[in-house]
């Protein structure tokens, strides 16, 4: 649709400390609804969110890592990480959730929702956007 | 706090309907609701009712009605896949009433 704004939505935050990654993912969810074209971001601390094996019972929240694979049931399927913050926390995309989208239009083939790029590519990718939002 | 009545046990809801605490769902909890709503449930409700719990269950939201559409279409053949066919089986809206049936928060999205 000609009129859809693209979204960024830059997520900073490691998962549970505070309550911005949780927002973040509720307001991306809800805006998913609407014709937009939809990219997410994850860099320094927001890297941790998409961390597999994440168990929240001991600090008694909950544990809203799975949700981040019901993003491509909602067309929200552009997901950049930032080369730079993995690796500074000794991170690699085999520590990360692998997010796929289905493509309806060649019979559901999934396809990878994640691309690493370095915050150089990233800042290109910023500057595409109509709207950005930070968390 | 509300509460409705199933089998004897009382289940606490909050001021729309919903059920409280979702681990407390039991399948009658459906069938009381639905009466509440003057409907009867079939097993197409039923089918829609139970992928709403798997889904829940996989990824803990309630799924927008768009996504639930879609879903459905793709678990359960695309004749099903339609808002037409959800909306003639929760006419207060798919996404809505079924969440309740279910023992889910009302869906992520919904206003």
């Amino acid at each position: 649709m000609s009129d859809a704004k693209k979204f960024m939505y830059i997520n900073r935050k490691a998962p549970y400390g505070t309550i911005y990654a949780w927002e973040s993912l509720e307001v991306v969810l809800i805006g998913a609804a609407f014709d937009q074209e939809v990219s997410l971001a994850f860099v320094d601390d927001g890297v941790y969110q998409l961390m597999k094996g994440q168990d929240t019972t001991e600090v008694g929240i909950k544990n809203f890592s799975p949700t981040y694979a019901a993003l491509g049931d909602y067309d929200v399927n552009k997901i950049y990480i930032e080369k730079e913050s993995l690796e500074a926390r000794g991170l690699t995309l085999d520590d990360l959730q692998h997010l796929v989208w289905e493509d309806e239009d060649e019979d559901w083939a999934e396809k990878d929702s994640i691309r690493v790029v370095t915050s150089a590519e990233l800042a290109e990718i910023f500057e595409q956007q109509d709207i950005t939002l930070s968390f | 706090m509300a509460s409705i009545e199933v089998d004897g046990k009382s289940f606490e809801v909050d001021e729309e309907g919903y059920l409280e605490d979702l681990t407390t769902w039991v399948p009658e909890i459906a069938g009381v609701m639905a009466k509440l709503d003057d409907a009867e449930l079939t097993d197409a409700h039923w089918e829609v009712i139970n992928f709403l719990r798997e889904y829940y269950e996989e990824y803990q939201i309630a799924p927008a009605v768009r996504v639930l559409t879609k879903a459905i279409g793709k678990k359960l053949g695309k004749d099903k896949g339609n808002s037409k066919y959800l909306y003639e089986l929760f006419p207060y809206g798919p996404g809505k009433q079924a969440c309740k049936y279910a023992g889910l928060p009302k869906p992520t999205g919904c206003v």
